[in-house]
């Protein structure tokens, strides 16, 4: 297995790592019918299951997966850095 | 690729038409004090079941409707060959012998008040003998997917259900539709972020209004009580798998609808009026939802999962589906359908279909699930408000 992130969409603000990822490796990237979407350099290590950040997403911008907003970014993430509940929060439901 | 119509299915044929995976002669408490009786039955006669439950007293108006759908709801279930229903007093378990009664098979009410719980349990039992007698002699007889209800529901999700286990059922619920199998799923919280998704499948406004009602209804129920689903939706579970939002988590949920288009809404334990994919409103705590299904006549079900939800039924065999490879090597005894190759893109998702195809193929025929052979046996009853 070469790649370690999926996409559900190439255009997609986040990844999902399909294995545990290390800090500082370059991990390749695809589409769930293989389509490569490049490759990304780790900047925080992020385990199997956990999204990375494919772009530098700014504070409060929406976050963009399956093509859909998930949620907002409540502090900026660069490429490559874990995205979870501390620094992704839901526009739905009141903090 | 399997279609729908290379399936070799056989079941029990009931005398209201509909077929059944299974075949069990169920022993239904109308209520919590009579478990003790019911569960006297079953230990006393082989091939019997009880389905223990703590409600059934005081409770009222909706409430009390969906607690007499779901339980005799059990009864009428294609699963189930005959049925005796033990209850207090001799009027509410008539009311549930009844509903079951109308689907032509043999059932039987015994209340408990003025015999005692050990003539109660003689009676009953000498009842439940000549059902399981009955039961055994009914043969499996082929059928197809026109005459197949089944039910989906993922639970302990995380990404990966929405990168594999999620759009493997959505991709088979397509090619069954198509072959006219009648199909649910549900959840209503559970699509808050995408029940603009939902509702653009609907194929009338009326379907569409009538899911948006019970949506807002749950989402103003929560805002009531002055709190929010945060902390509750996604769960830990969800959260230690790495989703995030309820946004996030509810556009995974809804691949298990595929492309499929939503042709009904049902109430919770209401039985499908067509064949196509219905939605019916219900929570999404795993044992209460895949209860409901049962209720609703489904005969298996599909249990997606990323983290290892461990649920099972009693009524109807669940099917667990997990893409997730940490789940699949540490909890292998729970999963039924590795889709592990599609996270490595090893297999593509008409592939995976075609795995969690012959699954359903040997489940329906006969063959035990994980939490069959598990003795996972959930029964749990939906609330929606206290008792009187």
């Amino acid at each position: 297995m070469k790649h370690g992130i999926l996409m559900h969409e190439p255009t997609d603000d986040v990844g999902v790592a399909v294995r545990d990822l290390k800090n500082g490796e370059e991990v390749g990237a695809v589409t769930l019918e293989g389509q490569p979407v490049g490759t990304v350099k780790m900047v925080n290590d992020v385990p199997l299951g956990h999204k990375v950040a494919m772009k530098d997403l700014a504070a409060g911008k929406d976050v963009i997966k399956y093509s859909r907003v998930i949620g907002a970014a409540s502090q900026a993430a660069p490429r490559g850095s874990h995205v979870h509940t501390h620094n992704l929060k839901t526009k739905r439901w009141k903090v | 690729m399997i279609k729908p119509q290379d399936l070799k299915l056989t079941g029990y044929r009931r005398p209201d038409g509909r077929f059944g995976t299974r075949n069990h002669v169920l022993i239904i408490p109308v209520d919590d004090i009579s478990n003790a009786a019911a569960e006297g039955v079953a230990r006393l006669i082989k091939g019997t079941m009880a389905l223990p439950h703590p409600y059934g007293r005081l409770q009222f108006g909706e409430d009390l409707e969906l607690t007499f759908r779901t339980i005799a709801g059990q009864g009428r279930n294609p699963n189930c060959a005959a049925a005796v229903v033990i209850g207090i007093e001799p009027n509410w378990t008539d009311r549930v012998v009844k509903e079951i009664a109308k689907t032509g098979k043999p059932a039987a009410g015994f209340s408990i008040e003025r015999a005692g719980d050990l003539k109660t349990i003689e009676a009953a039992s000498r009842k439940a003998k000549e059902f399981v007698q009955y039961a055994t002699e009914l043969p499996r007889e082929p059928f197809t997917v026109n005459q197949l209800t089944m039910s989906t529901k993922c639970g302990e999700s995380d990404t990966t259900s929405g990168l594999a286990a999620n759009p493997t059922v959505g991709r088979v619920f397509e090619r069954l539709a198509d072959a006219g199998a009648t199909l649910i799923f549900g959840e209503t919280t559970e699509v808050t972020g995408g029940e603009d998704i939902i509702m653009e499948k609907c194929v009338t406004p009326e379907i569409a209004k009538a899911f948006k009602a019970a949506f807002d209804d749950y989402q103003n129920l929560v805002e009531s009580q002055g709190v929010s689903l945060l902390g509750s939706q996604p769960t830990e579970g969800n959260i230690r798998g790495g989703l995030t939002t309820i946004e996030e988590k509810a556009l995974g949920n809804i691949q298990k609808a595929g492309r499929c288009k939503v042709v009904d809404f049902l109430k919770p334990a209401e039985e499908p009026r067509k064949p196509g994919l219905s939605f019916m409103d219900s929570s999404s705590a795993a044992a209460e939802m895949v209860t409901l299904c049962a209720a609703a006549g489904s005969v298996v079900h599909y249990f997606p999962t990323g983290q290892g939800n461990v649920i099972g039924n009693p009524v109807i065999p669940v099917i667990k589906l997990c893409g997730n490879p940490l789940t699949v090597s540490t909890m292998t005894e729970h999963i039924d359908v590795d889709l592990t190759g599609l996270l490595r893109v090893e297999i593509n998702l008409d592939q995976a279909a075609d795995l969690a195809m012959q699954v359903l193929e040997h489940t329906i025929n006969g063959r035990f699930t994980a939490a069959e052979a598990l003795r996972h046996d959930e029964f749990v009853l939906t609330k929606l408000y206290r008792s009187a």
